[in-house]
């Protein structure tokens, strides 16, 4: 007799949130595993794949917007104003985009065994980070080079920057993910909705051709209360404003940071209530 | 002590017809109902002892699978309450929890962890794992490329060798060949002799007479016979 008979009865398939996952942390790796595996199988190189698909992207940026559309002379040190905002939107398009399919693509798991059904967005969220941590590095060598000296204070925003963009893909990862096993519409709309975040973060153009257009009114704030946009202009922050030699009109922070973070909270909440509320029926729906 | 409890549990699917937005904004639109329900599972309530081995019959439809999977937590009540004690393990269906693109071995790191060993316990019973599925060969193939024999005898073995306190297990031992059979029989006759909980829907009636103490039959979604399983089986021959 093993010594769980004197287990209390459980209800065996209540999950108790994200904070349930802290004991799981096996089972993550393994299903983070499990998704770097299924991903790249077959493919001879790999993990390679995600250094070609932001270079290809940041040449075909870089030429089409800096050197023909002439950004290269009105942005002061445009390559890496583009690449640091073009790795975090890279970043959010992957964690958002992937948790919306994981409970659909892991219907094997979901309809035949019990496991918290959360451990699949927050899975594919770690594969995204995962796939960041070298475009980081690109980033970081390329901005060392040119004559980056972090403070303290640039790591902050950095690190600010990232948490909020990383919170966010998760809280609209958990809605979308438990949305779309009801509609698989959802996962269209959301590759939909990617297509416009590029755009709607100033990461190929300055924020002040925004601005000029939208005047300083509630449009704007809404503009720079995007959490992708804090994220995006806390990036430029850390890695882009330390590099300028000459003078530059900075977004306001403040402000949209912390419209940005109610936002984050609120969806985080929204998503993980209803996430566990419709997660008892994702085995019949699939 | 009980193992399983489960009280006044009702399960309805609606069966959808949909499955876009926009074919349910037509059907609507239309007027044609979207969706239909079905009852499983009509307010079932029963305990199952600790050590109890339990079989489950009744004609496809009859809610027996359903309730397996509620006990299992892969899905849950409309009303009602299911609780389990202890460890539960169950092989719903063929390729319970396997992961398609997944080799064998991986996946008996994932399944097992799934069904709560650690890691030191997986790698310490992986050999153990891997002997008694007799699948040595293949463990580094993926899964998908497996015969449902493949399946079963992993998922089978993975299942096992997480000693569970309650074992659920639904129709899957037809898929074994004989002799893989016999040996998934002597073991659960060890479960059994170990005081450990079973629960198994099965057509096989001669099979729930010889490992089951106790029979239940189901009929749509309703509990309708409460017995020894000996009896439970004439019941259900009798219709």
């Amino acid at each position: 007799m093993s010594a769980e008979a004197h287990a209390p009865l459980v209800d065996p398939g209540a999950g108790r949130g994200l904070a349930e996952l802290v004991g799981k942390r096996y089972l993550l790796l393994l299903l983070v595993r499990k998704e770097l595996r299924v991903r790249y199988w077959g493919s001879s190189i790999g993990l390679l794949w995600s250094y070609v698909k932001p270079a290809v992207q940041f040449l075909v940026f870089y030429f089409a917007l800096g050197v023909f559309l002439k950004l290269n002379e009105a942005i002061e040190n445009y390559p890496i104003y583009l690449f640091s905002g073009v790795v975090l939107v890279n970043f959010f398009s992957e964690a958002f985009g992937n948790a919306t399919r994981s409970i659909v693509v892991n219907a094997p798991l979901v309809k035949k065994i019990y496991l918290p059904r959360e451990l699949f967005p927050v899975a594919s969220v770690i594969v995204a980070v995962i796939h960041f941590v070298p475009q980081l590095v690109v980033l970081l060598v390329a901005v060392t080079v040119t004559g980056w000296r972090p403070q303290l204070a640039d790591v902050g925003y950095a690190i600010l920057g990232f948490g909020v963009v990383a919170a966010f893909a998760l809280g609209l990862g958990l809605l979308l993910s438990a949305a779309n096993v009801f509609f698989r519409d959802v996962e269209n709309l959301v590759d939909l909705s990617l297509l416009v975040v590029t755009w709607a973060s100033p990461v190929l153009y300055p924020w002040t051709a925004v601005r000029d257009v939208l005047g300083e009114g509630l449009l704007l704030t809404l503009y720079l209360s995007n959490p992708v946009t804090v994220g995006v202009n806390l990036f430029h922050l850390a890695f882009w404003v330390p590099g300028l030699q000459g003078q530059t009109d900075l977004p306001p922070l403040q402000g949209p940071l912390l419209l940005a973070l109610a936002l984050v909270v609120l969806v985080l909440v929204a998503g993980q209530t209803l996430f566990s509320r419709s997660a008892g029926r994702f085995a019949q729906e699939l | 002590m009980e193992a399983v409890v489960v009280e006044a549990v009702s399960k309805q699917f609606s069966l959808r017809h949909t499955h876009s937005l926009k074919e349910k904004f037509v059907w609507l639109v239309k007027g044609r109902d979207v969706s239909s329900s079905f009852t499983a599972l009509d307010a079932v309530s029963l305990r199952i002892s600790q050590g109890e081995s339990v079989g489950l019959l009744g004609l496809n439809g009859s809610g027996k699978s359903t309730l397996l999977k509620l006990m299992s937590g892969v899905m849950r009540p409309d009303s009602g309450q299911v609780r389990v004690r202890g460890r539960v393990a169950g092989l719903i269906e063929v390729g319970a929890g396997l992961h398609p693109d997944l080799t064998g071995r991986e996946n008996v790191y994932l399944n097992g962890s799934i069904l709560g060993m650690t890691r030191d316990e997986i790698e310490q019973r992986f050999d153990d794992i891997v002997a008694f599925s007799e699948i040595e060969r293949f463990i580094d193939t993926e899964v998908k490329f497996y015969s449902s024999g493949m399946f079963l005898r992993l998922a089978f073995s993975v299942a096992v060798h997480t000693h569970p306190d309650v074992f659920l297990v639904d129709e899957i031992l037809s898929v074994g060949d004989e002799p893989f059979q016999q040996k998934c029989f002597a073991r659960i006759q060890q479960l059994r002799e170990e005081n450990r909980t079973l629960v198994i829907v099965s057509h096989d009636l001669p099979l729930v007479e010889r490992f089951c103490s106790r029979g239940l039959v189901l009929e749509q979604g309703r509990v309708v016979c409460d017995a020894s399983a000996g009896e439970a089986v004439r019941w259900f021959r009798r219709g």
